[in-house]
């Protein structure tokens, strides 16, 4: 099935850009690592095995619902004017859950700024990512208590505190990893082929989690690369994976090995995980202006909740009982993120302040009292 | 006489000045088909085409690097940095190439780049979306630095900022993008490098640029009720500065506040500050005072209200100087 072929309607086309974007199909060969189809049948890999039970799959399962609730919540509370702006995972479920689950405690993962799934399954309160995107603060997880990073806006950025953090490991005799998260768009930042080239040179226990969504806001992948951005790493000197984003067996397994293969010494690996941005880049973008309607229609097909579901259902370890549970559980979290969000009280004025130095200075202290005063000469105006 | 929202002038200034020069190259991260985030670039990769419409890899550095390659070909570079928290990866072929590239070659190698930033806050934008990074750039020597208030000073001074020779951060106030004032396309405008008096006034002389240009008017009309009479200049040119209206005012007023978006300590304002104490002394009734963020990083949305200047603490300020 080509998608060109059910490609129709086009959406705000823009005569005189050439023709328009429709990202290359995932082959099916070794080079692309699938252990559930998107039918959602359990293939083999000769590389990559996995040995999951039965109750981690209905695991996986319950983390890839909750985390489309949470950020369907998101969206909508968004929409409503409770956040500034949200950037969706949606369609990116199974990268970041697969990831995430990958990670070991002492592990350390480095965000972007849409790996909620990645927080979720460390254990971040979905309220502290929401009190980021609320406005009140920069994020209110403890990145060393959690093993997430805050999340990083200014792109690719993160890959080198990742190469910093594992060569500390590596320093340290660690028994631990780093995995760097990262778009397909970030792939082109100078900074990002340093963390490469740093983490190749000194073999640092570092994993590069590319999610390849197939845009950079509006930019389609073939303007940041040429090649299938798994075929980099080798130009760097460590292996390189192409993994079906929206497989989160296959995730789970490509990510495991990695780490576990840094771990041991042997240095980075780079996985691309080959996925689709099913929503807006953010709640401030609109996505008609720069690609077709069909190309979502084509990837709703490889949806990556949809296809453990029917793995689950039909191999019967999952039942009705169990996927109306997750369900009446996903309405209570969203219960939850919907009231937290709207009971956070405001950041007092004084935050500014408070936190830019380990060692306050006499001038930002002057500051901070002039701040005080100059509010309080407005009591009781109002 | 049209009706324009500063954003949709920048859009016509930009289409003018491709129009009349086949050398102009717009570059920048979804400024094509999208037209930008802010839509300035709207549809004018459907109209030039994707040679002059280029839409970037995602890497500043070299959005910045590649101007330069180009402006050695003979094009007039444009780039668009697409919000100024963003800038920095290019900061380095900004502060050690572009700006010095002239005085290297000792003029053989003109290096006529315009760098389109939108930059400040008051959007309620996630962190690195509202920064202003002016006084890194004006306290680079080879770099010449402009911020536009207004959609005439958009229209023209965009296209003016293409048709000079020198590379010019073009600073766009990113919060006023949506307002709307008349423009006369065919009017003869001001020089790029020229502030302008804004409203007369006998009491106090206001300097404002960019986004705290609205502010400080609105300012001056409030203080008008209050009987005082406040002279605002739009400082409109930052890099160089054009000082000589300011201090014919300050010399009649006796008192300057200026104000910007930017952290206060080694902001444009200490240079001016600096500048009119050297320049007016003793027409000088109180110290030159300024009005700016706080020495702290931007902070989040629902804190930049009480970051930023605003009405209050630009009207706290006169009173300040009025007593002394
Ligand atoms: C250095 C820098 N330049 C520009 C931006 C603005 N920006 C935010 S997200 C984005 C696209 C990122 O694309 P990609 O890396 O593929 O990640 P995705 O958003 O698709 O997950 C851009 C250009 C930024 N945040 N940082």
């Amino acid at each position: 099935m080509t998608a060109l072929e059910h490609a129709t309607e086009v959406v705000d086309p823009v005569p005189g850009t050439g023709a328009p974007h429709l990202p290359e199909q995932p082959d099916s060969g070794p080079e692309f690592v699938q252990l559930l189809t998107p039918e959602g049948e359990r293939v083999e890999h000769p590389d990559y095995a996995i040995d999951v039970t039965d109750e981690e799959l209905r695991s996986l399962y319950r983390d890839l619902a909750l985390v489309r609730r949470w950020d369907v919540e998101a969206t909508a509370l968004q929409r409503q004017g409770e956040l500034g702006i949200w950037a969706s995972l949606l369609g990116q479920e199974a990268a970041q859950v697969g990831a995430g689950r990958a990670l070991a405690p002492d592990d350390m993962a480095f965000p972007t700024y849409r790996e909620h799934g990645v927080a979720w399954t460390r254990g971040v309160d979905p309220l502290h990512v929401m009190s980021l995107f609320r406005g009140n603060d920069m994020g209110g997880w403890d990145p060393v208590a959690t093993g997430v990073n805050l999340y990083t806006v200014v792109i690719g950025a993160q890959t080198l505190h990742a190469t910093g953090y594992a060569m500390g490991l590596q320093r340290d005799g660690a028994d631990a990893a780093a995995l760097a998260f990262l778009g397909d768009g970030a792939t082109s930042q100078g900074e990002v082929n340093e963390a490469l080239i740093w983490a190749a040179s000194l073999s640092a226990p570092v994993v590069f989690f590319c999610q390849n969504n197939q845009y950079a806001i509006s930019v389609p992948i073939e303007r940041q690369s040429r090649v299938p951005l798994y075929q980099r790493a080798s130009g760097f000197g460590f292996p390189g994976v192409r993994v079906d984003g929206n497989d989160v067996l296959a995730v789970l397994a490509v990510t495991r090995a990695a780490l576990a293969r840094a771990r041991e010494g042997s240095g980075p690996t780079f996985i691309e995980a080959f996925t689709y941005r099913m929503g807006a880049h953010t709640t401030s973008d609109d996505p008609t202006r720069y690609r077709m309607a069909s190309e979502l229609e084509e990837w709703k097909l490889r949806d990556p909740i949809a296809r453990l579901k029917a793995h689950l259902a039909r191999a019967g370890i999952a039942d009705a009982a169990f996927f109306d549970a997750v369900d009446a559980e996903g309405d209570e979290l969203a219960v939850r993120i919907r009231t937290g969000t709207l009971e956070m009280t405001d950041p007092a004025g004084t935050e500014i302040f408070d936190h830019v130095y380990a060692e306050q200075t006499p001038d930002l202290e002057r500051q901070r009292a002039e701040f005080v005063a100059y509010h309080a000469s407005f009591e009781g105006e109002k | 006489m049209t009706t324009l929202t500063l954003g949709k002038a920048l859009n016509m200034g930009l289409r003018k000045a491709m129009e009349d020069d086949p050398k102009v190259v717009l570059m920048g991260e979804d400024i094509g088909k999208l037209g930008g985030v802010f839509r300035i670039t709207d549809g004018l990769q459907k109209d030039f085409g994707e040679d002059r419409v280029v839409d970037t890899p995602l890497a500043e550095a070299g959005i910045l690097g590649t101007a330069v390659g180009l402006a050695m070909r003979g094009y007039r570079p444009v780039c668009e940095i697409q919000f100024d928290g963003f800038v920095f990866p290019a900061y380095n072929q900004i502060v050690t190439q572009v700006a010095k590239i002239h005085a290297r070659s000792r003029g053989r190698l003109p290096m006529p780049i315009v760098i389109r930033i939108p930059f400040g806050g008051g959007i309620g934008a996630v962190e690195h979306h509202s920064e202003s990074p002016e006084a890194y750039f004006a306290h680079t020597a080879g770099l010449k630095v402009v911020a536009v208030a207004t959609p005439a000073d958009a229209y023209f001074g965009i296209q003016q900022a293409i048709a000079s020779p020198d590379p010019i951060v073009f600073l766009e106030p990113k919060r006023r993008y949506w307002e709307k004032a008349d423009v006369d396309t065919d009017a003869t405008p001001d020089p790029l490098f020229r502030s302008r008096v804004l409203r007369a006034g006998d009491d106090l002389t206001l300097l404002a640029y960019g986004p705290m240009v609205k502010t400080a008017l609105q300012a001056a009309t409030a203080a008008e009720d209050e009987g005082r009479s406040i002279e605002v200049v739009d400082l409109r040119t930052l890099s160089p500065l054009d000082l000589d209206a300011v201090y014919e005012s300050v010399r009649r007023t006796g008192r300057c506040v200026v104000v910007h978006e930017a952290p206060t300590t080694l902001g444009l304002g200490a240079e001016i500050a600096a500048r009119v104490t050297e320049t007016c002394f003793h027409s000088l009734e109180a110290p030159v005072l300024r009005v700016g963020g706080y020495d702290t990083p931007y902070p989040p949305s629902k804190l930049e209200e009480d970051y930023l200047p605003d009405l209050d603490r630009v009207l706290d300020a006169v009173d300040r100087s009025m007593g002394f």
